[in-house]
């Protein structure tokens, strides 16, 4: 028997983001499962009703059919208190909750006896990425903010030199480089602006060189990555610190976009009244952490304000403001949780609390409240250290030519040298002396090569085995000076013998001379610049 | 001409020679530097035909020779294919290894060559006609098998006999007891004996030896073929008291050598254990030691991959044999061209022991007209991953193993590769889930970012190329 997943409008006022969308309803129904989605439910992020029914879900009238319906409700926002009466008991509810925010709601949900998995707690490990529905939120929060800015931003972020005079770029300083500042940095930097971005952890300071901005840190020594790849609250002296360089930055900025977020706490004010006083007029601040009250001390959240000439944004739906985008995105998210709670392919679930992902989605189980789960076992942060700390070790033995990397140690030399001396004394008191004349010329022929091999790029490595190859060819000499050699023929020489061996020597010998040499030419003709 | 005269044009032709494999060291330079070998070898032929050990009796034959095999080399060299080229590298060590046996044999029985030498010298004389056939023989077998190896005609799995290294030991010690035979005895029929049966048992150890020795692994061995053909004409230039083959012998002899020791670095690998034979044989089963990758594979088609270039700013491409046996080099460079039109930034990644030869994607690339500064070395390239947005390996496997720096219980472990996985997002074409020549299991396969296209390489960059056009 197929569990029903029911999707239900959202009745938050001004969500317009939905829980599923058609694309993502033709793969649930392919898992097995039957899709209810309520009419009209996905009409403000633009799915139509048609398109959800083309694609394999049923219409269902209202939202208490949707519940009644269904034994898994995929929602956006936390149920709101009318839809926690239409939960049933043993019914499974898949959305944002925010349990640490909402206690109350817990409880009541507890009391319906339901399960409850929070898009808000999935565990931040490389494995449940791709149902990191908060990183999805963020990377759209980001692109919308700027886009925010730029709609009350007074002119362009890219410079121009134009024939009504010169345009300078617009410069955007980023505070909080997690994912939505990082989608914050692209789509600045895309738009052609000057971007400039903050981060407490030190080690993103890459992330944001390879997104196109410059790192500004802060001169302080504190380390400040939390547990899970969040930030954590920074000490007394290194928000001092702080400040200093956000107060330069803001005398100097257009746009400020504010992303700092400490996970379960109120947001840090980072921008003061007097930073704010301090920025041209006609400057734009768009606080993304306006729902945890904000970074700036302005901020007005759901709402624009205008203080001292300075815009600050503060709404809290910008992923809504994408709505389709969203929708897509948080889609998807939900299709790969319910993938990892669907294993057989049946249509069922099974909330496996083994599992490390399910576990610390799961914020109810069965009426039983469980979250928080027990802390995830890694962060992202120290096994990538160590893998940079290996690729350092590794890297100079890797290293191309030249020679090998660091010299022999003194003991191996030595032993080298010795035993060489060994050889030469032996050849030298054994040899005779014509011999010992074509010994000096093989030694030192031999140490040419070398010299002159390691120069030769990787790159020509198959042309130099084809050109040795041809040279080595040379062997014809040797074939040449016993076909015909200047002696008088004293008898009982296998002329016949001889001339047969040299002469099929030289024939073979003369396919790799010419072949060699030849192929050697075709191959560094196509070596073009 | 004189004897000096034949001797300083000797020298001018070592110079030359030296100066050719100089040459080599940028592509500007190797065209010349291929020019400098052919005069060289132009000026040491006609010096010595020219010279006083060539009577004008002989000149008829040796041209007649020379032709017919010049005419043979320059059809072979216009008609081989580039994806081909190993096996003819391969094919004429082999010819130069036959035509030391010969030259040592023709050597061996002309009186006229021996009659004047006594005592130690003669003893030394007969040791380096003795080494040269040797060296020569095992060059010859061993090539033609590595020809059949890189050719596909002989599985290129490893050919592992039951004790293998005693039969190795034990052919050795016949050589060294038909030595003493050899040397022993007083008369060149009596010589005969102990010299074919080293010759047989040569011939033998050179096919055991590369039979052995399993395809990942023939990288080197086609350059220390290479370097066996080298010393194989070095042990003729003593026999002959000819400087101009000894040095030229031991400048090819060493250029392999170090080509040999190149690869096996490339492969963090000893290179007594390459010659010994057989992968992993040295410490454990690859499937006890490597951990159990965790995870899942996800797949993509030639449409997603084509997306997903098309929407990335930094691409790195890293071939391998498989792009050489799907021939689809030219494909991969169409694809180049039209993402580099649209100013996405792409480049190629090259492993050193990529392919079947030293160099083999440079040369696959190269005919396929990929400007040569967009092809970078593993070490130029490796710091760059994590700033590029898609890393496609087309046919490609061990080179890109994360085992081989994160698990130490790896049979690959330590050996350099490509961190196609530092890239935001690496696609790996392949033909199925099966290991790479190494039999390891690869982690990269099963990693988040990474995205399997699975068919033929050819078939896929096509695929990849019409939907790029398309979109």
């Amino acid at each position: 028997m197929p569990q029903v997943i029911g999707v239900p409008r959202e009745t938050a006022a001004g969500e317009k983001r939905v829980a599923t969308v058609p694309d993502v309803v033709e793969k649930l129904v392919k898992l097995g499962f039957r899709v209810a989605v309520q009419a009209g439910a996905g009409e403000a992020a633009n799915f139509s009703d048609d398109t959800y029914r083309a694609a394999g879900a049923e219409i269902v009238g209202d939202a208490a059919g949707v519940w009644a319906a269904s034994d898994i409700v995929f929602k956006v926002r936390a149920p709101g208190p009318e839809e926690v009466a239409l939960v049933r008991e043993g019914q499974t509810v898949v959305s944002f909750v925010w349990p640490a925010q909402n206690p109350e709601l817990m409880q009541s949900l507890a009391q319906r006896k339901a399960t409850v998995l929070a898009m808000d707690s999935v565990p931040r490990i490389s494995r449940a990425q791709k149902l990191d529905a908060l990183s999805s939120m963020a990377n759209i929060a980001g692109y919308r903010a700027v886009i925010e800015a730029a709609h009350h931003f007074g002119r362009f972020f890219t410079g121009q030199i134009t024939a009504a005079g010169k345009v300078p770029p617009a410069k955007v300083f980023i505070i909080g480089a997690g994912v939505a500042g990082l989608a914050a940095i692209g789509t600045a930097s895309a738009l052609g602006a000057i971007v400039r971005a903050n981060d407490t952890r030190p080690e993103v300071a890459d992330q944001v060189k390879s997104m196109g901005a410059e790192f500004v840190g802060v001169e302080y020594e504190e380390e400040g990555s939390g547990v899970g790849g969040y930030a954590k609250v920074m000490s007394e002296g290194f928000q001092k610190a702080q400040r200093e360089t956000f107060a330069k930055q803001a005398k100097d900025v257009d746009i400020i976009i504010t992303t700092a977020l400490i996970p379960g706490k109120p947001a840090p004010k980072l921008i003061t009244a007097e930073m704010v006083q301090s920025m041209r007029a006609g400057s734009v601040i768009v606080d993304l952490a306006a729902e945890q009250g904000g970074n700036c001390e302005f901020t007005e959240p759901g709402q624009v304000a205008v203080r001292h000439g300075v815009t600050i944004i503060g709404y809290t739906d910008l992923p809504s403001r994408l709505a389709k985008q969203a929708s897509t995105l948080y889609a998807t998210n939900l299709l790969r949780l319910t993938e990892e709670l669907c294993k057989a392919k049946d249509g069922t679930i099974d909330v496996n609390m083994e599992d490390e992902v399910i576990r610390g989605t799961t914020v109810i189980k069965e009426g039983a409240i469980t979250w928080p789960p027990p802390p995830p076992k890694l962060s992202a942060a120290p096994p990538a250290k160590a893998a940079a700390a290996k690729a350092v070790v590794t890297a100079p033995r890797g290293h191309g030519h030249g020679g090998g990397g660091a010299p022999a140690s003194a003991k191996s030399t030595a032993i080298v040298f010795l035993v060489s001396a060994v050889l030469l004394w032996f050849v030298g008191a054994n040899a005779p002396a014509a011999f010992i004349g074509h010994f000096t010329v093989f030694v030192l022929a031999c140490f040419v090569g070398y010299m002159v091999i390691w120069n030769v790029t990787p790159a020509l490595h198959t042309p130099l085995m084809s050109v040795t190859n041809a040279i080595s060819s040379i062997i014809a000499i040797g074939a040449l000076v016993q076909v015909a050699p200047p002696i008088v023929d004293a008898g009982g020489r296998p002329v016949a013998w001889i001339i047969g061996l040299a002469l099929v020597s030289i024939a073979l010998v003369a396919i790799n001379m010419f072949g060699g040499f030849a192929v050697t030419q075709r191959m560094l003709d196509m070596f073009r610049k | 001409m004189s004897a000096t005269l034949t001797t300083v044009s000797y020298v001018g032709a070592i110079i030359l020679f030296i100066l050719s494999l100089g040459g080599l060291s940028n592509p500007e330079s190797s065209r010349r530097g291929n020019l400098y070998g052919m005069i060289g070898m132009a000026i040491a032929v006609i010096a010595t035909l020219a010279g006083p050990q060539v009577t004008s009796a002989g000149y008829v034959w040796i041209i007649g020779a020379m032709a017919v095999g010049a005419s043979i080399g320059l059809y072979a060299a216009r008609v081989v294919r580039m994806t081909q080229m190993p096996e003819l590298v391969a094919l004429m060590h082999s010819l130069v290894g036959l035509a030391a046996v010969l030259v040592g044999y023709a050597n061996y029985i002309d009186p006229a060559a021996n009659a004047h030498l006594a005592g130690a010298e003669k003893t030394i004389h007969e040791v380096e006609i003795y080494i040269g056939i040797l060296i020569g023989a095992v060059t010859f077998s061993g090539s033609l098998i590595a020809f059949g190896k890189l050719s596909g005609k002989i599985s290129g799995k490893p050919m592992l006999l039951p004790g293998r290294h005693l039969i190795n030991l034990a052919g050795l010690l016949a050589v060294v007891w038909c030595g003493a035979q050899f040397i022993n005895a007083h008369s060149v029929a009596e010589g005969m004996t102990p010299l074919a049966v080293m010759t047989v048992i040569a011939l033998l150890f050179g096919i055991h030896m590369v039979m052995a020795i399993g395809g990942a692994d023939m990288p080197v061995v086609v350059s220390m073929l290479n370097s066996y053909s080298g010393w194989a004409a070095a042990a003729t230039g003593f026999m002959l008291s000819n400087d101009l083959l000894i040095v030229t012998g031991a400048l090819v002899g060493s250029s392999g050598a170090i080509l040999s020791y190149i690869m096996c670095r490339a492969m963090n690998r000893n290179f007594v254990s390459v010659i010994a034979g057989g992968f992993g044989t040295g410490g454990g089963t690859p499937a006890a030691a490597g951990a159990e990758p965790a995870g899942e594979v996800v797949a993509i088609s030639g449409g997603e991959t084509a997306d997903l270039l098309r929407e990335a700013k930094n691409v790195i491409i890293v071939p391998g044999y498989g792009m050489a046996v799907a021939q689809a080099q030219h494909t991969v460079y169409e694809i180049t061209k039209h993402l580099r039109e649209k100013g996405i930034n792409v480049r190629f990644g090259i492993h050193p022991v990529a392919g079947r030869m030293p160099g083999h994607m440079n040369v696959l690339l190269a005919e396929a007209k990929v400007p040569y500064d967009i092809v970078m070395e593993m070490d130029e390239i490796n710091a760059d991953f994590p700033q590029t947005d898609v890393a496609m390996v087309i046919g490609a496997n061990d080179i890109v193993n994360p085992a081989a720096q994160e698990d130490p219980g790896s049979p690959i472990a330590g050996m350099p590769v490509l961190e196609v996985w530092n890239a935001k997002t690496s696609v790996v074409m392949k033909r199925s889930m099966a290991s790479g020549y190494a039999g390891v299991d690869n982690p990269l396969f099963y990693k988040e970012n990474n995205r399997m296209l699975f068919g033929d390489a050819k078939k896929m960059l096509d695929e990849v190329l019409v939907a790029l056009k398309a979109g």
